[in-house]
């Protein structure tokens, strides 16, 4: 593994950064899916929706990340990978994530929690059969990926909600848009 | 040790909570959206006030509910008490917070019109940006009446923003 860019540590991080009792953010993730359910009825509609939401939140913080975690440019998806788990994660949950269950090509790999703020308290009843309810996170992988360039496709393989002994959601990288520079118009 | 995330983390889905209420789903109808956003966080602050108050004795009446509210629930959560509590000592309370968290990033065209989050569904709106506030503070509106309420206390509540980034919110107990 190549080493960290990040001058920061997670630790140091997440010291840096406002925090807030993560009760309330639990609570109020749970309350917006109880909600969405209601509102909505299809549960599809829920996770579809879950994730856009996710999708948007990923696209603002990975800037207030770049900015506060002084990584620098990663040079590959792996490194990029390794970056969200240990820093990412920990900046904004305080928990980290493993990274695994790496293809051959090094396209996709895994992220595993052990430990997620988003579901304490939290069990799905029986009607409930079918909903990602950790989507949020999945989408702002998505859409923080999609800042840097990286398309991605994020689902979810495990789920303690569902009796899984961890949570794991598969990235795959799609393509990866070359950034462009603005070159001369006669180059 | 009591568990923390990121203050981003509780923004970003309250932000886009309520972006989803007001663009994609109620779009034509703001009354609509702006009740959910309220039960959203009606929701919440019955769960919270339930746990913060889990090892107090019962509240003794009106008043030192409300002072609760000022000062250990909005610690719990802004930590910060509420600025400034004045009642006419018949059923309203009105809590002032000098530097609403929340609103702190948000700003205003300088002519900000006094816009009543939940009393005048019907009042028109200036601009976008006062309309977007005021459906984010239905959050913070629930909450509070949320919490009330699981303290025995049925009230409305509403916010008023009229000087930002102070914000005062209007308990009106109901008898």
């Amino acid at each position: 593994m190549p080493p960290l860019t990040a001058p920061k540590s997670g630790d140091a991080l997440f010291a840096s950064v406002d925090r807030v009792n993560a009760e309330l953010f639990t609570l109020t993730y749970g309350a917006i899916v109880r909600q969405l359910l209601t509102d909505l009825e299809e549960v599809e509609e829920v996770n579809k929706q879950l994730d856009q939401m996710g999708y948007n939140i990923g696209t603002r913080l990975v800037d207030e990340f770049l900015a506060k975690s002084n990584v620098s440019r990663c040079v590959d998806f792996k490194e990029t990978a390794d970056v969200i788990a240990k820093l990412g994660f920990k900046m904004f949950l305080g928990v980290t994530a493993t990274v695994t269950n790496w293809d051959a090509e090094g396209t996709s790999c895994s992220f595993v929690l052990e430990d997620n703020p988003l579901v304490d308290f939290v069990e799905l009843p029986d009607t409930c059969q079918g909903l990602q309810y950790c989507n949020v996170l999945s989408g702002v992988i998505r859409g923080a990926l999609e800042m840097v360039s990286m398309k991605t496709e994020v689902t979810w393989v495990r789920d303690m909600l569902r009796g899984d002994d961890a949570y794991e959601m598969r990235v795959k990288l799609i393509k990866q848009v070359p950034e462009e520079y603005p070159y001369k118009d006669d180059d | 040790m009591v568990r923390e995330v990121a203050e981003s983390c509780v923004d970003g889905v309250v932000m886009e909570m309520v972006a989803a209420y007001c663009g994609r789903f109620y779009a034509a109808k703001p009354e609509l959206a702006a009740r959910r956003i309220e039960a959203i966080g009606f929701q919440v602050g019955h769960q919270l006030s339930e746990r913060y108050t889990m090892e107090r004795p019962r509240f003794s009446d009106h008043l030192e509910a409300i002072k609760f509210i000022c000062k250990d629930f909005w610690s719990e959560l802004f930590k910060k008490q509420i600025d400034n509590l004045k009642t006419n000592h018949r059923g309203t309370f009105v809590l002032q917070d000098n530097r609403f968290r929340w609103l702190t990033r948000v700003s205003l065209d300088p002519p900000a019109e006094s816009t009543d989050a939940t009393d005048n569904d019907s009042a028109p709106l200036g601009d976008t940006a006062a309309q977007t506030t005021s459906m984010l503070l239905y959050f913070p509106c629930g909450l509070i009446r949320g919490a009330l309420t699981n303290l025995g206390i049925s009230c409305s509540v509403s916010a008023d923003m009229s000087n930002l980034p102070a914000c005062s919110f209007v308990v009106r107990i109901k008898t």
